[in-house]
């Protein structure tokens, strides 16, 4: 329970299906062959492929989201790391061990220690004061009051509700509502956070204040994080990486810098098209193989646009891209130019 | 030419002796058995009983006054004296105790029984789903067509119309029981899962407080349709306030089957007004969230 070694406190998902219906296992076997597409599996199996074939890892202290519209898929696998929703084949690992190995005991105790999850609409127990909702998942490891009080005081204290524990939630608003959210999965100090697009349901701007709390928080607590989002702007704010969803599969994996300047597929290319590439290029995605003055300034390979163009904008003709001393190319204003143009151009 | 136009004249089918037939062996091979079930009801209705009649009126009516105050306010409160007060004018005092002591005892069973099957129906869809035709039969058929299997079942008096009140008046709480739990909303249930609950415990701590308004508006029809039944039920020789109306109407006694009427009219408001305050009071339950 103590180990703190990387794969530790991970989830890792291997090859996961999920087919909601009688004739899952029929299903999963054509289209494991690629037979069945997800319409002609409702048509002619009557079952609802909803995560297909999906892998991927998320490291300690990461913020991983997984964004896709809705029906893509996203939600369930969420729900496969604490398994509220069982697997219809493949393997989850969360802190290195296997969930499905779990008794009901041990996956009770890894769902109120390990894991704290954040809904979508709340889901705050109207009947229960703020500081029950909070201490819940302690109470129900049988945590003493006491201590169950102390832990929910200072978990409200973080999300800055200090003082409202005797409260009810009908008596917040959205944006505290969630906060108290928030603070419920951070009570018991667990290592993973699972969000179900927890911000999806504010007002833009509360929204917006909530993804900056909670990225100071997280950079505080270093909490591995799976954060579900269909909101792309969510996504390149909040995420280390970013994974898209289609239709149950994950279409591509990457950073958020990945994602916006290489989408490996159309739709997402598509999906990340009425974002603007301007804020993720690097001197090495622009830098043109031309001639470089000796004299010219040199610059290093990750440097954004807006330093590029503040260097340049003091009458400097280019800059020499380098890293460390190999040379990569250089940036005059024509490639500045031509960075804009292509951008201009996506959409 | 006739025989097609009026089959019914031709063709028929002796339901009613096949009935009476399945009833006699029901009744001649298991009438140990149905007798000793009886037993539980039959002292758990004579203590009901034995209990209220032990209460001299005036102290009945003060505690009633008492618990009215508690439960809600003096509004409430003078509610029930005044019921209470008319019922012992009326000489209806002793009728009337008889008659709440059956539905007492009639309540009592109906959430022992229903209140789990509603869980159960909640949690199965499959067992629902048998249920929900013999529910809806249940309710269908109208109260005295009861009284007749439980009379070959259970005989005649006040614990055969015990039962036969349990059968009338169950069905609303467990529809409504189920309905409740059915209803709490789903991310509800799941963030209790969520956080480590047992099954127990999301059932007992989440799902049965969030469906208490609707098992409450379930056990008020359940209390209010006992009242009813226990009634009807004097045609089977029960004791208390429909006796009198029966008696009355028999002998064409228009004073006595009004005093009958009356009594069990205040009767009912008195229930009725008590057990909807036992909802609305206690901790409260707000669905918003």
């Amino acid at each position: 329970m103590n180990d703190r070694s990387p794969e530790a406190s991970s989830i890792e998902c291997r090859n996961l299906w999920k087919i909601f219906g009688q004739r899952a296992d029929e299903v999963l076997a054509a289209a494991r062959d690629g037979k069945v597409s997800k319409d002609e599996a409702l048509k002619k199996f009557g079952c609802v492929i909803g995560v297909a074939d999906a892998s991927f890892s998320v490291r300690r202290g990461e913020i991983f989201c997984i964004m896709g519209l809705s029906g893509s898929g996203k939600s369930t696998i969420l729900r496969h790391v604490n398994r509220l929703i069982e697997p219809t084949a493949g393997s989850v690992h969360v802190g290195g061990q296997d969930v499905m190995s779990l008794s009901k005991r041990q996956l009770r105790a890894l769902r109120a220690r390990k894991i704290g999850m954040v809904f979508q609409h709340m889901a705050l127990w109207p009947h229960k004061t703020i500081s029950g909702n909070v201490a819940f998942g302690l109470e129900v490891q049988g945590v003493e009051k006491k201590a169950c009080r102390e832990a929910a005081e200072e978990a409200l204290e973080k999300v800055g509700l200090r003082g409202w524990g005797h409260r009810y939630p009908d008596e917040l608003s959205g944006g505290m509502q969630q906060r108290v959210g928030l603070a419920r999965a951070l009570a018991a100090d667990p290592d993973i956070l699972l969000m179900d697009e927890p911000f999806s349901a504010l007002d833009p701007l509360i929204r917006r204040d909530l993804q900056d709390e909670f990225l100071t928080l997280s950079e505080n607590a270093r909490k591995t994080t799976l954060f579900i989002t269909h909101d792309l702007d969510e996504a390149m704010r909040v995420g280390h990486r970013i994974a898209v969803m289609k239709d149950g599969r994950i279409d591509q994996i990457g950073s958020p810098e990945a994602i916006v300047l290489h989408p490996e597929t159309d739709y997402v290319a598509r999906f990340v098209g009425s974002i603007s590439t301007l804020k993720y290029i690097s001197a090495s995605e622009i830098a043109s193989a031309g001639e470089v003055a000796v004299d010219a300034p040199g610059i290093g390979p990750d440097a954004t646009l807006p330093v590029l163009i503040r260097q340049l904008a003091n009458g400097t003709d280019h800059l020499a891209v380098k890293d460390g001393d190999r040379l990569i190319g250089r940036i005059g204003r024509p490639e500045i130019l031509a960075a804009v143009e292509r951008d201009l151009e996506r959409r | 030419m006739d025989q097609f136009l009026n089959p019914f004249d031709y063709i028929y089918v002796p339901f009613g002796s096949w009935a009476e037939r399945t009833l006699d062996w029901i009744v001649g091979h298991s009438r140990a058995t149905l007798l000793t079930a009886k037993v539980p009801v039959q002292s758990f209705l004579e203590f009901v009983q034995g209990s209220l009649e032990a209460i001299p009126p005036l102290i009945g009516i003060i505690g009633m006054a008492v618990v009215g105050r508690l439960l809600e306010g003096w509004r409430l409160a003078l509610t029930g004296v005044i019921c209470l007060t008319l019922i012992g004018l009326m000489g209806a005092w002793q009728s009337a105790m008889t008659t709440l002591s059956i539905v007492i005892a009639a309540v009592t069973i109906c959430v022992v029984v229903g209140l789990p099957i509603g869980i159960l129906a909640a949690r199965s869809d499959r067992f629902f789903r048998i249920l929900r035709p013999i529910l809806d039969l249940m309710q269908t058929i109208p109260s005295f067509v009861y009284l007749v299997p439980v009379v070959m079942l259970f005989g005649i008096g006040d614990t055969p119309g015990v039962i036969v009140t349990c059968f009338f008046a169950v069905s609303p709480l467990i529809r409504l029981t189920n309905l409740g739990i059915r209803e709490v909303r789903e991310d509800l249930v799941e963030a209790a899962r969520a956080f480590g609950a047992s099954e127990a415990r999301t059932l007992f701590g989440t799902q049965l407080p969030l469906a208490r308004p609707s098992i409450l508006a379930g056990l008020n029809q359940t209390v209010l349709l006992s009242l009813s039944m226990a009634v009807v039920a004097s045609m089977i020789s029960v004791a208390g306030l429909g006796r009198i109306v029966l008696e009355g109407i028999g002998r064409l006694d228009f004073g006595s089957a009004t005093v009958g009427g009356l009594g069990i009219v205040l009767t009912a408001i008195t229930v009725d007004r008590y057990v909807q305050a036992l909802g609305a009071a206690r901790s409260r339950t707000r669905m918003g969230a």
